[in-house]
């Protein structure tokens, strides 16, 4: 203005004023790209950005659950929890594990390797992530650790349950609980939502098959957490579920009983309802601590028991597959009559032995039995007489009848140890061992010896259908009400084939299934199976009850682990002097009382030696204890029927 | 009426006061009053360190920049060359005598404060050029001889900022005294010859690059590089932004933040917060407030009758519009992390020192409109 170069001025102005003009507009689109960006984050993607925000916001602890109980038929809890106290670490909350660790080891029991190993453990997972020190200390180890609790930074005492089992008489039917395995996580489905550090879980028997349901449903605090993990609030917590209880058909009373005695004997005992399948005790011994397995094994303890020649972890009842000798001769007589080979009255000459292609086959009684028809057969468990019955009858259609009966396939479901065993015929032969049938084959099949392979469980089951006149009945290990009217229907038609059903059995609508052509035959085989152990000569003879209350109808059996040789047999060597691991399986099946039977029941002693001798005697006090308690039994039962 | 006098030195107080902008003091004041609310909030809604002295400083700059709107253009033009030169001695302070903090020396203890000179040079730099384009004729602007006191005074603060290390501040205090320069007229080749210079340079000054700078850059490319360390702040940054949806979370609901996730919450990352507790609306509020200032500046700049004046608000207004906006990107995930503060939002005293010294001088352009500078 008042310079000399005001002109030059005015266009300098201009031309800033031109440039400005420029700025402006790029500056709008500038900010046009700005609120563009905040449309886009914070209108189109809000959903997105809320997820990862809530992701990192909210972090959640997960609770085990309280595992179901087991009960025993009368609401006895034979797998139950306890109180428990444990010692919790949080690595975050702690200034110095090492320390702590030198300070817990004066205070708890825990060994070096322990640490050890709870070292690689925080070492592994986030530090906010509590660890268990140790699952199961003692009242006055817990009580000492909360008053230390204030120089312990980091220790947090729970108190939590987990599983115990009163007695472990049923360690196999029940089976133990232990840790979650990687193998486990990967194998079970239903855990992929429910693993929680120090969550125990099935792993035999009843507590696998089980698992699922009785497990119960995860519970979880969520917490809110800061950028380092820390927790700020909790926000939601859910307890989670117990796991379902179940009540099962076991006495509990029958299997303590059962399994002193058969104390210091391999075996097992199955007892079964013959009318609904009920199974009232299933022992196998040597038994084990399921106890044990719950806080983690020590490995001596393991070790000894993989050592134990007697198989201590193996349910003998249903995994354990032998052969099932004698007893199956009411099965091969069964079929004969049914397949109208032999009648009744029919008889054969016992001298011993039979010659067949120049092979000898021997009779145990060396003397021979004489003129055998089919009661003095089974009475005597003459062995002439059923190899003559069953070349006769030929193993295919012995295979039928044994199937039908329950051998050669699995008899109850979920259980992952139980085995199936083997009923041969030609086919099977042909297909398993490649080979085709020799008829010398099936003379040994007609004496339960050669290929077959049976379960005392599946024995068990084959007597019971006997007994109950032949229908087939589905046993069961979980109580369910449905089938107890069962008994009454099976009863009446046993009594009054022809009469028409009373109304209350007939809206009961059983499936029922005749094992049988002719009922007639199964009453031959049951008196027959009387007379092996009520009247003189027969096996068991020695071991029957006179009391008409306790009377029971059985078969024996010893099932040869290794063939006599010609020598042996010439000098009459006895069972007894034989080393252990070469005796017979003694094996005996039973059914009682005999007039009104309820009950069957099977027993083997591996290396026991004769049938008659070891395993009857077992069975004869088995029988009373499942009689004495049956009213008791009726008793539960009618009283559910009520409540239904 | 201010016409018919001669010389506006004259004005009473009372028309001085009539003349400031209030539009511009308002939207100022707001914005202050905003940032106390955030900082309040990153405090985990209490009144702790940080709010309390952003509020002692917002208030104490706010008096600070009412008076300087009073003091006459004159006085800013005749001094701008001293200013400069004072600003320039103390990063030179800085280099021998600053602190140093997570790895690089940016600060002067001043015993009541930590200053940080660098903030200020981004005033010094415009006003230094402001001044000496004002006095340059225009036939000389683009002669190559006065084009060496422009670069010397743009790249000497530059090379003694970037070397503290702090590239962003360097950057941006470029980026005011670029703006002076096309301002004022030198020619887009001259621009365009000395980018190409720096893109020739770029690969040896990337090689001076510290580990965490690169680090940065090449997590701006893809911030999923490595989510935990670099890329952290980016990815947390967008996730708060992104959930506080339309409406935010709620005044003192940000969860990213209180929970810690949100990196440097008080200084660069307070848009963030803002903009997670107050939706898409309370972010547009913010940027409306910057628009209305810069504009307001830029309106200065218009009816300012001397080229000093308008150079210096022109320039100012663009600079304080690149720094809004480059940390907007920093944090929406457009830009690298450079770390440059929200102007006024962010807790900083020398940010806050620089930008109300920055208004001052262009209120007091408003003021003194009329008045020739030399």
């Amino acid at each position: 203005m008042l310079s000399p170069s005001s002109g030059n001025t005015v266009i300098k102005s201009k031309l800033i004023s031109r440039r400005m003009f420029l700025l402006t507009a790029a500056k709008a689109v500038v900010m046009v790209g700005i609120i563009g960006r905040l449309v886009s984050l914070q209108i189109n993607e809000r959903t997105k950005y809320k997820t990862l925000s809530d992701k990192n916001r909210f972090r959640e602890w997960k609770l085990a659950p309280e595992r179901g109980v087991i009960k025993d038929f009368f609401d006895k809890e034979i797998a139950s929890n306890e109180q428990v106290y444990q010692v919790h670490l949080i690595p975050e909350n702690s200034k110095d594990t090492e320390k702590l660790f030198v300070r817990l080891k004066t205070i708890l029991n825990i060994s070096d390797k322990k640490i050890f190993f709870l070292r690689r453990v925080i070492s592994k997972q986030k530090p906010w992530e509590p660890i268990i020190v140790s699952d199961n200390i003692t009242w006055s180890e817990f009580s000492r650790l909360n008053l230390f609790l204030h120089e312990l930074e980091g220790v947090k005492p729970v108190v939590s349950v987990a599983r115990t089992y009163p007695d472990n008489s049923s360690a196999h039917i029940l089976g133990y609980v232990s840790q979650v395995s990687t193998k486990d996580l990967q194998n079970k489905k239903y855990l992929k939502d429910l693993h929680v550090p120090g969550m125990s879980i099935g792993k035999t028997g009843l507590e696998r098959k089980l698992d699922e349901e009785i497990i119960g449903k995860i519970g979880f605090q969520r917490y809110e957490v800061n950028a380092y993990g820390k927790r700020v609030k909790q926000i939601q917590i859910n307890e989670g579920q117990a796991g379902k209880s179940f009540k099962t058909t076991l006495d509990f009373e029958v299997q303590k009983f059962t399994k002193e005695l058969l104390k210091d004997k391999a075996a097992a005992v199955c007892v079964m309802d013959i009318y609904n399948g009920d199974i009232v005790s299933l022992v196998s011994s040597p038994t084990f601590e399921p106890n044990e397995f719950v806080h983690g094994l020590e490995k001596k303890y393991w070790n000894s028991l993989l050592k134990d020649e007697k198989r201590p972890l193996t349910n003998k009842a249903i995994s354990g597959l032998y052969p099932p000798g004698s007893t199956i001769k009411t099965l091969v007589a069964l079929s004969a009559l049914e397949n109208g080979v032999i009648k009744p009255l029919d008889t054969f000459r016992c001298n011993g032995k039979i010659e067949l292609y120049g092979e000898k086959f021997h009779c145990w009684e060396k003397d021979g039995h004489g003129i055998v028809n089919l009661r003095k057969g089974i009475q005597r468990s003459c062995d002439v007489y059923f190899y003559e019955v069953a070349r006769k009858l030929g193993v295919d259609r012995l295979s039928v009848t044994a199937k039908k009966f329950g051998l050669g396939k699995k008899v109850l479901s979920g259980f992952v140890e139980e085995r199936a065993g083997v009923v041969p015929n030609t086919k099977w032969k042909k297909k398993f061992i490649g080979q085709n049938w020799y008829l010398g084959e099936t003379l040994h099949s007609g004496i339960g010896q050669g290929y077959f392979q049976s379960t005392p469980l599946q024995l068990c089951l084959m007597t019971a259908q006997i007994a109950n006149g032949g229908f087939e009945i589905k046993p069961r290990i979980i109580f369910n009400q449905k089938n107890n009217k069962l008994r009454d229907y099976i009863k009446h038609k046993n009594e009054n084939p022809n009469d028409p059903l009373p109304t209350d059995l007939l809206v009961s609508n059983f499936d029922l299934n005749p094992l049988f052509k002719n009922q007639e035959h199964i009453n031959l085989i049951k008196d027959a199976m009387f007379s092996s152990s009520n009247e003189p000569g027969g096996t068991s003879y020695r071991h029957r009850w006179e009391n008409k209350k306790f009377t029971f109808a059985g078969k024996t059996g010893s099932s040869q682990i290794k063939r006599f040789t010609e020598a042996q047999r010439e000098a009459e060597v006895k069972q007894e002097s034989l080393p252990y691991k070469d005796r017979d399986h003694a094996l005996f099946v039973a059914y009682a009382p005999y007039n009104d039977p309820k009950y069957a029941i099977s027993v083997l002693v591996e290396h026991g030696g004769s049938g008659g001798k070891t395993a009857a005697p077992i069975a004869k006090k088995i029988i009373k204890r499942v009689l004495e308690r049956h009213e008791l039994r009726q008793r539960v039962n009618n009283l559910l029927g009520e409540e239904v | 009426m201010y016409r018919a006098r001669s010389i506006q030195s004259a004005l009473s107080l009372k028309d001085k006061i009539f003349s400031i902008d209030y539009i511009l003091v308002f939207s100022i004041f707001i914005l202050g009053l905003v940032s106390i609310l955030a900082m309040y909030s990153t405090d985990g809604g209490e009144f702790k360190y940080h709010t309390n002295s952003h509020v002692l400083r917002f208030f104490v700059f706010f008096v600070m920049f009412m008076v300087f709107s009073f003091i006459q253009i004159r006085f800013w033009h005749s001094q701008s060359y001293l200013i400069y030169i004072l600003f320039f001695i103390l990063l030179l302070g800085v280099k021998y005598f600053g602190l140093t903090s997570s790895g690089s020396k940016r600060w002067l203890d001043l015993y009541f404060m930590n200053l940080q000179p660098s903030e200020l040079m981004k005033i010094g730099l415009i006003l230094f050029l402001s001044k000496y384009y004002h006095r340059i004729s225009i036939e000389n602007i683009n002669q190559l001889r006065y084009l060496f006191l422009p670069i010397v005074a743009l790249i000497a603060p530059i090379i003694l900022v970037a070397t503290q290390p702090d590239l962003g501040t360097a950057l941006l205090i470029a980026a005011g005294g670029l703006t002076v320069a096309w301002l004022a007229g030198v020619r887009i080749k001259f621009f365009t010859i000395s980018g190409l210079a720096f893109l020739a340079i770029l690969p040896i000054a990337v090689s001076f690059l510290k580990p965490y700078q690169k680090s940065r850059i090449l997590t701006f490319l893809n911030p999923e590089r490595d989510p935990l360390g670099a890329g952290y702040q980016i990815i947390q940054s967008k996730i708060a932004i992104g959930s506080g949806g339309l409406f935010g979370k709620g005044f003192l609901q940000g969860s990213q933040s209180y929970l810690d996730y949100l990196p440097e919450k008080h200084t660069d990352f307070i848009f963030t917060l803002f903009s997670e507790e107050f939706g898409f609306f309370g972010s547009l509020f913010i940027l409306i407030l910057y628009a209305i200032i810069v504009w307001r500046i830029v309106k200065i700049g218009n009816i300012t009758r001397s080229n000093f004046g308008k150079l210096y608000c022109y320039s100012f207004a663009t600079a304080f519009f690149i720094y809004v906006v480059v940390n907007m990107m920093m944090v929406l995930g457009l830009l690298p992390i450079v770390g440059s503060p929200l102007p006024i939002m962010s807790y900083g005293g020398s940010s806050m020192m620089a930008i109300m010294l920055g208004l001052g001088i262009v209120m007091s352009c408003k003021v003194y409109k009329d008045t020739p500078v030399n």
